[in-house]
């Protein structure tokens, strides 16, 4: 810690009112940095040691132009660890820091507390240094070239990972044993059924929808056969253990996995995290910390970071959410009854002192991520309150335009975004296409075609490693089709006919 | 010590130049330069490399928004998130930068590393200016150095004593009294002339236009910096030339055959009314696709520029776009003409994302 004396002062006052608020994190160490610092370490991803690659370089470009052009700067940069590591930047006003100091300390208590994170390595730190020096080490053996090949291959897909796998116990399910079980058709038999009365059977359960269900079971129990324990959704995984790789590559694509399987409960909790962040910011320096002559810098600060853009601010709505919740659940607005109240006024003033609002939230930061979040508790009033709006891109005016602010639409599309991290849904269900060794991938389409270009060349990443032809079937534009990589050059084929989903 | 950055960050600089891994620039996003132009501003994007993933159709998407207005109204902006940055490094970011003209221009000098201009002639034109450069005890009230003043004040009352911490009334007295004083200093300047000519016949379309359009703008800029006095001069030329106003220039399209001997008339008729003499630096740019009425007026064009033209030029550019009509047989002509002299530029246009390199070529050599 390097902290200034003002400042260091001011840390231990906001940890201390932390702790009595009932936050609960990990020592938590804090780092003055200049500009060009801050901006190498968040190009590291927050970490000071990162292996070698460009992309880095292009993120600090970007940062280090942003932050010259006075387009942006950083803030705050805090990362998953025990310890928590935090960075300030020097050139910010004390205000600023005091605020970051605050808005740090809600984000190192959702790191320790939020389930989704539960099973991250917490010590990171050490590890991406070991990831480091091992590519350092394979780039000396095997040179820079193939190594960043690689590794470029791997973060194209990079995204193809299980973000909730790690909550699926058997995760391998090469490894589990197939049970042949005699009695198992009788069973299935039998749940093909619904339960009746004997003399209802006939009617409850018509011979031909038993049979179309039959059918259905026996479909999927086909697709199934086609890789035991069902479609794979994690890619990368899937590839580690089943492409064709050498010893060193195993390595580099294992150690992308890792850290993009560290960095996943980040991207399912974006609204969450900073939502809870902003949330303890705003209490510990308005009720606690701020001093009379500091509060035009901090609604100024405030405004910034929770300015209502075109697009949604996960530090607003977040923020926003919790404060409903807690709103609602102080008053008692919650349960069947006051859902059934159909009178407004009542609703209105609905209030039964119920006082439940600070264990409520507390219960969200544990249990939530921001698909559950955002379905459990974005309500209708909330949708109008906040003006919510669906907008769509209009090829003719060539803008994008506001659709509707029909709750139901809104939430629907929020939560389409939200879903898998905002990234499709892919999953391996043949390794043996054809019985020719062939990856066959199979795209969960719900609404939005892949970008077809970007397909295609990912496809070729993966024909680099897999090292036989490979397919991923979706839809473009209604139709299915597959898109295929064998080396060679990429096609698409359409195989069926358009149909509804 | 070289920080772990910088190896990575000049590694991705190989790479968006083209110097290594090329089957990456393709990923490349160099949008196109000329970004929105706001009243004084204008936005650039920064180039970034973005790696192939499996993503959804992104342009077209649909999206949730925040804020007023009723269906069907526009939404502005571009879909970024607050000024806020959170820790995870992911989310991509297309920079987009709003500059002043004049920022602009040395981000254009850094970004494709030219050199300043050596202005010629002799810079007889010298403009006066006061600059404050020190402090003096005597002067008018109105250039009072209040801190200066303040602190000798200051000094003087702890050092007769009379200094009290706890009521601090600083009196200062005459003797106390700094104030800022000036010198003459004279800035030699330097004028200069663009002479933009367009070829607009037919076969030059409106992609064609709008490349030369945003070249021009670009070439503006970067001398518009180098130079204070710049003055800018628009000829037009078919089969005749005749001199229009910027508006005319960009908007005009005429048709019909093509005669680049009577722009290059019109061009030197111009300098030798209006830009003689040694002061100014001339810079003649001639923007075309290629073709020419007839072989005998591309020797005319040749023996324009040999013997009158480029003496008297600093440079001068021809920048040939690339159109669906044009043979680019003209370029091919000044090539062999002129060969290594240096006082004519050509350089080929294929397309929008050509324009960056074309510049470089015009200005990158620092006449």
């Amino acid at each position: 810690m390097n902290l200034t004396p003002e400042l260091a002062e001011y840390h231990v006052k906001i940890r201390d009112i932390a702790r009595e608020y009932g936050l609960d994190f990990f020592e938590t160490i804090f780092e003055m940095l200049d500009f060009d610092q801050i901006n190498e370490v968040a190009a590291y991803g927050g970490f000071p040691t990162r292996y070698p690659h460009w992309r880095h370089g292009m993120g600090f470009e970007q940062l280090d132009k942003g932050y010259r052009y006075g387009l942006q700067k950083i803030y705050e940069l805090v990362i998953n660890n025990d310890p928590c590591y935090a960075y300030l930047l020097s050139s910010n006003s004390v205000v600023e820091n005091k605020l970051v100091i605050a808005h740090v300390y809600g984000h190192c208590d959702f790191f320790k507390n939020n389930m989704w994170f539960s099973k991250t390595d917490r010590k990171m730190m050490d590890r991406m240094a070991n990831h480091s020096t091992r590519i350092r080490q394979l780039i000396d053996r095997h040179g820079q070239d193939p190594v960043e090949d690689l590794i470029d291959r791997a973060q194209s897909l990079e995204n193809l990972i299980d973000l909730y796998g790690e909550f699926v116990d058997d995760k391998d399910p090469w490894l589990k044993p197939v049970v042949e079980d005699a009695d198992a058709e009788d069973d299935r038999a039998v749940n093909l059924k619904v339960r009746s009365k004997t003399y209802m059977d006939g009617f409850m359960n018509p011979p031909e929808v038993l049979e179309a269900r039959r059918k259905k079971i026996e479909g999927d129990a086909e697709e199934n056969a086609r890789l035991p324990g069902g479609p794979q959704r994690d890619l990368l995984s899937f590839i580690l253990q089943h492409a064709p790789l050498e010893q060193w590559e195993w390595e580099v694509l294992n150690i992308i996995r890792e850290e993009a399987i560290y960095f996943a409960p980040q991207r399912v909790t974006k609204i969450m995290n900073e939502g809870w962040a902003s949330y303890w910011h705003r209490r510990i320096m308005v009720e606690h910390i701020l001093d009379d002559s500091e509060v035009i810098d901090y609604a100024d600060t405030m405004a910034g970071t929770l300015a209502e853009g075109p697009a949604l601010n996960p530090y607003k709505i977040g923020l926003e959410l919790f404060l409903d919740i807690e709103d609602r659940w102080n008053k008692g607005r919650f349960g069947l009854e006051y859902e059934r109240c159909q009178d407004l006024h009542a609703r209105e003033i609905w209030d039964t002192n119920a006082g439940l609002g600070r264990e409520q939230i507390f219960l969200c930061r544990k249990i939530h991520n921001d698909v559950t979040f955002v379905d459990e508790y974005l309500t209708e009033e909330f949708c109008h309150r906040h003006k919510l709006f669906v907008y769509r891109f209009n090829p003719r005016t060539r803008r994008r335009e506001i659709v509707t602010r029909d709750f139901a639409t809104v939430k629907e599309q929020l939560i389409r975004q939200l879903a898998n991290g905002g990234a499709p849904v892919i999953e391996a269900v043949d390794v043996n296409w054809k019985n020719r060794g062939e990856l066959y991938l199979q795209h969960r389409h719900e609404h939005q075609d892949l970008r077809q270009d970007w397909a295609l060349s990912t496809l070729r990443n993966l024909f680099a490693l897999w090292k036989r032809p490979v397919h991923v079937e979706t839809r473009l534009e209604g139709k299915p089709v597959r898109y295929s990589c064998d080396g060679e050059e990429e096609i698409t084929q359409i195989i069926g006919d358009a149909d509804a989903e | 010590m070289v920080r772990r950055i910088e190896t990575d960050y000049q590694r991705f600089r190989q790479i968006v130049r083209g110097r290594i891994k090329r089957d990456l620039r393709k990923y490349i996003s160099n949008g196109e330069l000329l970004g929105r132009q706001g009243k004084e501003t204008i936005s650039i994007p920064i180039p970034q490399i973005e790696l192939p993933r499996f993503t959804f159709d992104t342009g077209e998407q649909d999206g949730v928004g925040q804020g007023g207005g009723d269906p069907g109204d526009p939404v502005d902006g571009d879909g970024e998130g607050g000024p806020g940055e959170a820790g995870d490094g992911e989310g991509q970011h297309t920079l987009e930068v709003d500059v002043q003209l004049d920022e602009l221009a040395r981000i254009l000098g850094e970004e494709l590393e030219l050199p300043n201009i050596q202005p010629r002639g002799n810079a007889d034109i010298a403009a006066e200016r006061d600059k404050y450069t020190g402090i003096r005890r005597i002067g008018p009230e109105s250039l009072r150095h209040f801190k200066r003043t303040y602190k000798e004040a200051l000094k003087r009352q702890i050092a007769m004593g009379t200094y009290d911490p706890d009521n601090p009334v600083i009196i200062p007295v005459r003797e106390d009294r700094r104030y800022r004083s000036w010198k003459v200093k004279h800035n030699p300047e330097y004028r200069a002339v663009i002479l933009y000519m367009m070829d607009v016949s037919g076969s030059m379309g409106t992609e064609q236009k709008e490349m030369v359009r945003i070249q021009a703008f670009w070439i503006d800029t970067w001398l518009r910096y180098q130079y204070k006095d710049l003055q800018t001069v628009y000829i037009v030329h078919d089969a005749v030339a005749k001199e229009v106003t910027q508006h005319e220039f960009f908007h005009l399209r005429e048709s019909g055959g093509t005669k680049i001997s009577s722009a290059y008339q019109l061009c030197m008729n111009t300098i030798e009314d209006r830009f003689g003499g040694d002061e100014w630096n001339i810079y003649p740019f001639h923007f075309s696709d290629g073709d020419n009425w007839s072989g005998k007026d591309t020797s005319t064009c040749i023996q324009l520029l040999r013997e009158q033209m480029l003496p008297i030029s600093n440079v001068f550019c021809y920048g040939q776009v690339k159109s669906a009509y044009g043979s680019g047989q003209f370029k091919r002509d000044l090539d062999q003409a002129f060969g290594e002299d240096d006082r004519i530029i050509t350089s080929g246009i294929p397309d929008r994302d050509g324009i960056l390199q074309s510049i470089k070529d015009f200005l990158g050599k620092g006449r």
